[in-house]
């Protein structure tokens, strides 16, 4: 074999070789959202407490808008006693915490709220147009959202006192 | 019909004209649905689409789409809305414009070259062997009478 041809074997596998090391060290769980920076979709559910939720109502605050559900073990479990905790620390600095439960059933949804003792509104989404208007794939999902309303960054996986309040100021700060 | 009452009916008609445009597909044919709902990614399933997942949230996502169509939204648009929610992610077949390319002519070039390389390799190989069997090479002479003296030496013995 002519040698430009003995090396055209191996030259050829080396972009697979490229695609295949990339592939690896990319994370598929972190796929990017194209909703920051841009306005966050509106929705109204009726809440579990009884009251509507409306997401335009909080227009000017902080919104802290998190997705979960009952069966979403351990994740949901880990981060909803943070998500209570930082809401009672910032609620007073004009932070507010929404829940949407998605794909579950109210009975469940209900148990959720009452074992972590959550008092912020949490509401289900009973046919996912919430969840897809936020590009949710997973649960838990939080979605941080400015007083101009704003969708500014997005976490994916339980939230963390440390993320929560990291987002929260920087947003806080902006106003 | 009185002309007063057919010029009421023909002003009613135009006037309406607009909204009757506009009023959504009361039904959606479930093959408009189905094509629809196979372009986008069950975002909960390992490559599966929303067509074929049997699971919750591509049921939801289904009966979305179905909302949409019935609203008198284009399969593309409704599309459209899902890309402009979870990218291009959320598309099975990822578009033909731009990067997208690679992923679309990778395959068939691979493919090229690959059988490229077979047929150059393979016409070498019976070229060579043709060669072989119709010219004998030459046997250098010194070689040809060792070779006579080591068989005479084996008969020998």
């Amino acid at each position: 074999m002519r040698r430009p041809l003995r090396w055209l074997i191996p030259a050829a596998a080396l972009p697979v070789l490229g695609l295949l090391a990339y592939g690896f060290r990319v994370n598929p769980h972190d796929i990017p959202t194209p909703l920051i920076d841009r306005p966050a979709a509106l929705f109204a559910l009726a809440s579990y407490d009884g009251p509507p939720m409306n997401l335009e109502a909080h227009r000017g605050h902080v919104v802290v808008l998190n997705f979960w559900a009952s069966w979403c073990h351990p994740a949901c479990y880990e981060e909803a006693p943070v998500l209570e905790r930082n809401w009672q620390a910032y609620r007073d600095r004009g932070v507010v915490v929404l829940g949407v439960d998605i794909q579950d059933k109210p009975e469940a949804g209900r148990q959720f709220i009452n074992t972590f003792g959550l008092t912020f509104p949490n509401a289900l989404d009973p046919v996912g147009k919430v969840s897809v208007d936020y590009g949710v794939y997973g649960v838990p999902e939080t979605f941080f959202i400015d007083g101009k309303g704003r969708v500014r960054a997005k976490h994916v996986g339980a939230v963390t006192d440390a993320a929560f309040r990291r987002e929260v100021e920087q947003l806080l700060a902006e106003r | 019909m009185t002309r007063p009452a057919r010029v009421l009916i023909l002003v009613v008609l135009v006037l309406a004209a607009p909204a009757l445009a506009q009023l959504p597909a009361t039904n959606v044919d479930d093959t408009q649905l189905y094509e629809v709902a196979s372009y986008l990614r069950c975002v909960v399933c390992q490559n599966l689409s929303v067509a074929d997942s049997p699971s919750e949230m591509a049921l939801q996502m289904r009966g979305i789409v179905r909302e949409h169509l019935a609203a008198g939204e284009s399969p593309e648009q409704v599309i459209q809305y899902f890309v402009d929610k979870y990218g291009e992610w959320i598309l099975l077949s990822p578009r033909r414009h731009g990067f997208n390319w690679l992923v679309w002519l990778a395959p068939a070039a691979a493919v090229a070259v690959g059988l490229t390389i077979f047929v150059v390799v393979v016409r070498r190989w019976t070229r060579r062997r043709a060669h072989a069997t119709a010219t004998p090479v030459p046997i250098d002479p010194a070689m040809r009478e060792r070779i006579r003296r080591e068989m005479d030496m084996e008969s020998d013995r």
